[in-house]
């Protein structure tokens, strides 16, 4: 790959690091141009171009036809619910592992990574075999007039199921790190545990808190596997976006498909900007996927 | 270590009762309770239904085609990760960090999205299915379609645990091993790449199960043809449309006991190599 090097006899220079020579860096930077170009750019460029293929009036008509405008409602609707419920668990959960000493903690830990290795059509499935109206259970609450499969509460549980770990796994190493004197301190000056918690850790966490947010909704508003089990695909009624984006790209109306789709990526491309400009604001260099 | 378990202190701090109640109440009510519905389905079918239903030809096949294009998409994935990881540390280049902050696009971008994307690129009219039609390269309705997708999702997986171990690598090492008249080939193949390697290994095997769960990117550009571009989350969901629940969830139980060993492998090779490590 590189040439032998010739240079041995000469004294190195202060402070330069040894690198590689300049045309292997080429090559390399070259190649990962190449692979972004191919993986990232093109796909992105790709849904802009589709997307204003038809003219800027029918972007519009597209995003705001009855059917879209539903679609967001319903996204806005899930993400509103399912954050704050998996920001309230990822606290406690959090506040369990960090503050406390117990047995079979590793296996809790471990429980907070099982969504990952879960197909999202399974994290679908199985609130079907629970919930589903040809189920026991599910056919007594259908009974009862509750619908959960094929309607609203059935893509809100699938989207905590496939969320639920971001927040938590977001805390933990921040709170571990920032251990437990502060709260112990309050504590001695008489602090109760409530008071301990909003006037001390609230605040040491917030940042952490506020990022696992945004990372367990942006995962929330484009969930599709899970959601496209549970949803029933019921127009007006049970679509996400991404649901509806497919919908629209199933019946070969491509552009509509596309400039709805442009909305997720601008959704998306915004959660990669704060999720950078967060990272290097507190100098973090690990992401928790 | 058990002088280490009585040691530690006793703790004074309130709220265990509550976070720990609601922390285990909330995982069994969500994770644990639907997981073991799919066990509670597949026991009343008995062996023999069960063993018919996972090897029948059509389940076999998308095994085998999940896996593969998993398996493959994770190793490309593993050269593109380390190539760019090593490029966003060691190298100062315009855009570069631009490209680093793209890096979590395929995190964060909606899989359908991804799926419709690159259906419509490689698609013969798209911007490179025309190109490659030239060579009659078809990659639309092929298992090469399915690992683009694949390697799309899992590459950020790979990219984002090598490159903190890579930051924080001593280049002294590399130093010393230039001095005593090293090659930089050298150095890279005997100093780097082993000490980059369990984060390496990490990287691709989250993109290997990542990949062989993933559903939305790929059955846009799979075309899903029985036998041959049919992967296996999508045989369960076919199952699920025609109420086959015992047949879906025995489907969806191989796969799961697939991915959580290949989790579990990975947890304990990285306690062997931690292991190695220090002694």
């Amino acid at each position: 790959m590189s040439q032998p090097d010739t240079n041995n006899s000469k004294a190195p220079v202060v402070n330069k690091r040894i690198s590689d020579p300049q045309s292997v860096q080429v090559l390399l930077i070259g190649l990962t141009y190449l692979f972004f170009i191919g993986f990232i750019f093109l796909p992105l460029g790709l849904v802009f171009t589709q997307a204003f293929q038809k003219g800027w009036s029918f972007y519009l008509e597209s995003i705001r036809e009855p059917y879209a405008i539903e679609a967001v409602k319903l996204t806005l609707l899930t993400v509103a619910i399912v954050v704050p419920i998996n920001a309230v668990f990822g606290v406690s959960a959090a506040w369990a592992i960090t503050k406390f000493n117990f047995k079979g903690k590793t296996a809790l830990k471990s429980l907070l990574d099982l969504p990952f290795a879960v197909s999202p059509v399974i994290a679908g499935l199985i609130f079907v075999l629970l919930v589903g109206s040809r189920t026991p259970f599910g056919s007594w609450l259908g009974e009862h007039g509750i619908k959960i499969i094929f309607s609203t509460p059935g893509i809100i549980i699938a989207t905590i199921f496939v969320t639920f770990p971001f927040i938590a796994r977001e805390l933990i190493p921040l709170m571990e790190a920032q251990g437990r004197d502060e709260e112990e301190a309050a504590l001695t000056l008489g602090a109760r545990g409530w008071q301990i918690f909003g006037k001390i850790t609230l605040p040491n966490i917030r940042w952490g808190l506020l990022y696992g947010m945004i990372l367990c909704g942006a995962r929330s508003i484009g969930e599709f596997g899970a959601v496209s089990v549970v949803s029933g695909h019921i127009r007006g009624q049970t679509n996400t976006i991404p649901l509806h984006v497919e919908i629209l790209y199933s019946e070969y109306n491509f552009t509509a498909s596309f400039a709805v789709a442009s909305l997720l990526v601008f959704l998306a491309l915004l959660t990669v900007v704060i999720k950078n400009g967060m990272e290097k604001h507190f100098h973090k260099n690990s992401l928790h996927l | 270590m058990m002088a280490l378990f009585q040691a530690k202190r006793r703790n004074i701090l309130p709220g265990f009762g509550l976070s720990m109640g609601y922390t285990v109440f909330y995982l069994s009510a969500i994770v644990i309770v639907p997981l073991s519905m799919i066990f509670i389905n597949t026991i009343p079918m008995g062996w023999e239904p069960f063993l018919n239903a996972v090897t029948a030809p059509r389940v076999l096949a998308s095994y085998r085609l999940s896996f593969s294009t998993a398996f493959f998409a994770a190793l490309f994935d593993g050269f593109a990760g380390l190539l760019t990881a090593w490029v966003l540390v060691r190298y100062r280049f315009p855009g570069k960090d631009f490209l680093d902050a793209l890096v979590d696009l395929p995190f964060a971008l909606p899989t359908a999205v991804a799926g419709i994307c690159f259906a419509t690129l490689y698609s013969p009219i798209g911007w490179l299915g025309q190109l490659l039609s030239h060579w009659n390269l078809q990659i639309i309705n092929s298992p090469t379609g399915i690992v683009i997708a694949l390697v799309f999702i899992g590459f950020p997986f790979v990219v984002r645990t090598i490159q903190p171990v890579l930051e924080e690598a001593e280049q002294e090492i590399e130093e010393a091993a230039h001095c005593l008249g090293a090659t930089r080939w050298q150095t890279f193949r005997k100093i780097l790449l082993p000490h980059l390697f369990p984060a390496l290994l990490t990287g691709v095997t989250l993109a290997f199960a990542r990949g062989i769960g993933e559903y939305g990117s790929v059955i846009f550009i799979a075309g899903n043809l029985p036998m041959k571009t049919e992967i296996a989350p999508l045989m369960i969901m076919s199952k699920l449309d025609q109420f086959d629940y015992a047949g879906a969830s025995a489907v969806a139980l191989v796969l799961l006991c697939i991915s959580f060993s290949m989790l579990l492998l990975l947890n304990a090779v990285q306690e062997w190599q931690q292991k190695e490590y220090r002694s």
